[in-house]
């Protein structure tokens, strides 16, 4: 078998929908222009590709009967959920199938004793912590599109939040999934037990970006919500102190839930969008907020308010009450949209920097904006190091998009030198393809390449995505090791 | 997002349409907020999905024809645009896309027939009293009635109040202490006559003159909204010239018109009017906004306490950003308790003529609704536009059986207050 074999043919296409209409009714068969046109990008709107239909399962059957039709027909696929991925990562495969699954919203249990829930992957993020907040309980991983994205689509890009710098991210979250791979096998990794043993197949599956199948069951974890919360907002008259504070804060021994920078830019643009009333004139803002039971809290207090003030701010203001921290954080967690009322156009970063080497990183972007005469606004995750540069530009003008990623690529060659990453939470998708390879070494590559061609040798699912293309020498070598094909080594 | 829309090619309404395109960044939390989105589960059926197949449409590559089906689904709640970070005015966008492509549409005769009865008929008090009349005679034969003609009567009261004409100044109680004018609004005149009257009482009570003049037409909300855009241009033309401008606001108390009126600079650009309408648009405001800037009497005390849950009508909360005023107003009454629809950003499915024309998706979002406000368990229900009280008044029946919730305008309630009646 060729290792990227063409989409399936005129004929075979006929074919297939013929056998797909054996599985779905004909108003869950998309596949008109009309129809498919919205389907072609998710909220990196500078990538788009039409897939040759979507389907609408309702149920896990629909969905494992049309991935082994996938398989059957070499028909490449994608499941996507609320397609709100920042890389590019829910864009069609031209040509290919999308598996809609925005109707496999169920939440199949809840256990409020085990702290656990098995839910299908088209639940809303922020579903699972409403039906849960009766007895207390909430799902820890908050990405800002928590009203809209998917448990699915947080599986597939291991999404973080604001408070993963204390909870970790999704994969910290998820105990099993039960998936059918692109082959048609339907396998149960992990469990429902926060102990596992063997393999951490459960933690592989997480953050493949839909290059291992399709996720049927997750099951999470749940968490008592907080007795407290401290929301403290400092202003600060440089990005880079405020991005010194955050080392500061972490080196006291503190953990907050969550730190969080804005800067100016991206202040304004929250502003105007929701009036969160950040503090006026201030370069930057650091948002960290103390979470724990009350005594713990209150014991802390001081200690960040003593942090928070050698730092150099010069204005420390805590959230009123209940409504004045949701403000807070529907700002911070509206800024990248806002951000279209300041510019048509943007793509949005996600390197990583060490925590300690923040300062330095933001006043570099600073130098580069400059540079390139691009405006960058930022707005992150400051606790983990993780950085979200909103690079601006307006696709009208001719070379503005080139020029935007020229700067993108730079900011995240930045991340790598200073020993970060190219994503924290956004995942590699279309957007990032290319620099993986600079970020891993070479066997590193080969061996992601053949740890896909063990699962999904075809590559169906997801095709084109996360993995660099493979043109290097070394990344060329698929299918068996060669240690493999001279009978050194053998597997089941 | 990117477009390559022609706007010189499109006229005065090319450039607001490629503008909100523009501004959308395809982030996906409209989706939501959105009542099909939350029906149908499919993107042409979400706000983010209609717009990039507006901009699709737009630019050529995707027919009319294939589009329509996804447009002509939106409710026009615009609970997006309250959703919206980036600040995408939707409304305008649907609304200058609906009046610029009803031209070139191809509706079926039986279409064509229909939404030229409700255009020739829902904007005109008197003729709408006769159709409703006819409705209520042509019930019997209601089984033989093709679909939506079938809904539609469906939607009829069994009998109509007797019309009562509404005096041309209304004065105020006591000492005047401003002067307004009042639209009177179609429908409403003819569905629930009380509403103007109550309105008018209320504002007396504080002290406020109203005048309604004689010669103001329906505001065109209807149509401006169903593409019949020449007919909504006439309608904000007489208005324009049939309201006073020596008075202190022009006040509204159905929703829908609030909102339509305030769109008059849109439905007018690159009219000679235009500049006036900016000027015109800047009077308006809802009954509920005008009252609780100037502060009311405070009604006297219900003799039994009353639970009320107040529905944000879409044209109100998200078309004119008004939700705490009325909520104050109401919150003025003593024994009251004010109660919060959950989920109550949803539309309740009314949307105009929405029910006529998607019934389907209409009884959907009308049982959600009813279920939603009897969770609540009130004892009546308030909102401030005439349309909602049809559609939760229809689907609170369908719903439940026996107990009967009335639902009342806000300044119905206001006037009972002040009256001393009980309210349920």
């Amino acid at each position: 078998m060729s290792a990227e074999p063409d989409s399936a043919s005129a004929q075979n296409i006929t074919a297939f929908f013929a056998e797909l209409s054996r599985i779905y009714s004909a108003d869950r068969i998309l596949t008109n222009n009309a129809q498919l046109a919205p389907y072609e990008s998710d909220g990196l709107t500078c990538f788009r590709a039409r897939p040759c239909g979507v389907v609408l399962p309702e149920t896990q059957q629909e969905v494992i009967d049309t991935v082994r039709l996938c398989h059957r027909f070499e028909m490449p696929f994608i499941a996507r959920g609320s397609g709100t991925s920042l890389s590019g990562g829910a864009v069609p495969i031209e040509n290919g199938l999308v598996i809609a699954m925005n109707r496999m919203n169920k939440i199949l249990d809840y256990d409020a004793e085990q702290l656990t829930a098995v839910v299908e992957p088209g639940v809303i993020n922020l579903k699972v912590s409403q039906h849960v907040a009766g007895d207390r309980l909430y799902y820890a991983p908050d990405p800002s599109s928590g009203p809209v994205c998917t448990i699915g689509g947080n599986v597939a890009f291991n999404s973080g939040g604001a408070h993963c710098l204390k909870y970790g991210m999704t994969s910290n979250h998820v105990l099993g999934i039960k998936a059918v791979l692109p082959d048609g096998e339907i396998v149960n990794l992990g469990g429902d037990s926060l102990e596992s043993v063997g393999q951490d197949l459960t933690g592989m599956f997480i953050g493949s970006e839909g290059l291992f199948g399709v996720a049927l069951e997750v099951t999470l974890r749940l968490l008592p919500k907080p007795e407290k919360y401290y929301t403290l907002q400092a202003a600060y008259d440089s990005l880079e102190k405020a991005g010194n504070a955050v080392a500061m804060v972490v080196a006291s021994g503190l953990l907050p839930g969550a730190m969080e920078i804005m800067d100016r830019l991206s202040m304004d643009a929250a502003d105007a969008a929701i009036g969160a009333g950040y503090p006026q004139d201030a370069a930057a803002v650091l948002i960290v907020e103390l979470e724990g039971t009350t005594d713990e809290v209150e014991a802390e207090m001081p200690l960040l308010h003593s942090v928070i003030e050698e730092s150099g701010a010069y204005i420390v203001e805590a959230a009123k009450d209940d409504a004045h921290r949701t403000k807070i954080w529907t700002g911070r967690k509206s800024a990248f949209s806002a951000v279209g009322r300041l510019s048509p156009d943007f793509i949005v970063q996600d390197g990583v920097v060490p925590r300690t080497r923040l300062a330095e990183a933001l006043a570099e972007i600073e130098r580069l904006s400059g540079e390139y005469g691009i405006r960058v606004a930022n707005v992150f995750h400051a606790g983990d190091g993780n950085l979200h540069p909103l690079v601006m530009f307006d696709g009208r003008e001719e070379g503005a998009l080139h020029k935007a990623e020229e700067l993108s690529g730079e900011i995240i060659r930045l991340c790598i030198r200073l020993g970060g990453s190219i994503t924290g939470e956004h995942g590699v998708g279309l957007e990032k393809r290319m620099y993986l390879g600079e970020m891993y070494g070479e066997d590193d590559i080969e061996f992601m390449h053949r740890l896909q061609h063990a699962v999904d040798p075809q590559k169906l699912a997801n095709r084109g995505k996360k993995l660099p293309a493979a043109t290097a020498p070394a990344l060329l070598t698929r299918g068996a090791h060669p240690l493999e094909k001279q009978g050194v080594i053998f597997r089941d | 997002m990117q477009h390559d829309i022609p706007v010189d090619q499109i006229g005065p309404l090319g450039l607001p349409m490629a503008e909100a395109v523009q501004k959308c960044v395809h982030c996906g939390f409209c989706l939501p907020a959105c009542p099909t989105y939350q029906v149908h589960g499919e993107e042409m059926d979400s706000p983010r999905g209609r717009i990039f197949l507006m901009k699709e449409v737009l630019e050529g590559n995707v027919a009319l024809d294939e589009a329509e089906p996804y447009v002509d689904k939106c409710l026009g709640c615009v609970g997006c645009e309250t959703a919206c970070p980036s600040g995408v005015p939707y409304g305008e966008l649907i609304t200058a896309f609906r009046a610029t492509s009803e031209t070139k549409r191809d509706r079926s005769a039986i279409d064509k027939t229909l939404r030229r009865f409700i255009l020739e008929t829902l904007p005109y008090p008197g003729r709408f009293r006769m159709a409703a009349k006819l409705g209520g005679v042509g019930r019997i034969f209601r089984k033989a009635m093709p679909g939506r003609l079938g809904d539609m009567l469906d939607l009829l009261p069994a009998k109509l109040p007797a019309a009562q004409p509404l005096p041309e100044v209304f004065p105020a109680e006591g000492e005047r202490k401003g002067r307004v004018a009042l639209l009177a609004g179609c429908a409403q005149q003819v569905l629930a006559p009380d509403i103007n009257f109550a309105t008018l009482r209320v504002l007396a009570k504080n002290g406020i003159e109203t005048v309604i003049p004689k010669q103001q037409s329906c505001c065109g909300a209807l149509a401006a909204h169903t593409g019949a855009a020449d007919q909504a241009k006439q309608f904000a033309k007489q208005n324009l010239k049939a309201f006073p401008t020596d008075v202190d606001a022009i006040l509204t108390n159905a929703a829908g018109c609030g909102s339509g009126m305030h769109e008059y600079e849109l439905w007018l650009r690159g009219e000679p009017e235009q500049a006036a309408a900016e000027e015109f648009v800047k009077r308006v405001c809802d009954v509920s906004v005008f009252l609780a800037k100037l502060g009311i009497v405070a009604p006297p005390e219900l003799q039994t306490k009353t639970r009320l849950a107040y529905h944000d009508a879409c044209h109100l909360a998200h078309a004119q950003k008004v939700k705490s005023q009325p909520r104050e107003l109401l919150a003025s009454i003593g024994n009251l308790e004010l109660v919060e629809i959950p989920n109550g950003d949803m539309c309740c499915g009314s949307a105009g003529t929405y029910n006529i024309e998607q019934p389907e998706t209409a009884a959907e979002l009308g049982n959600q609704k009813a279920r939603a406000v009897i969770s609540t368990e009130p004892d009546v229900v308030a909102t401030g536009n005439i349309g909602c009280m049809t559609q939760i008044e229809t689907h609170l029946s369908n719903v439940v059986f026996g107990k009967r919730i009335p639902v009342l305008h806000t300044m119905q309630i206001l006037d009972r207050a002040y009256r001393g009646e009980p309210l349920a």
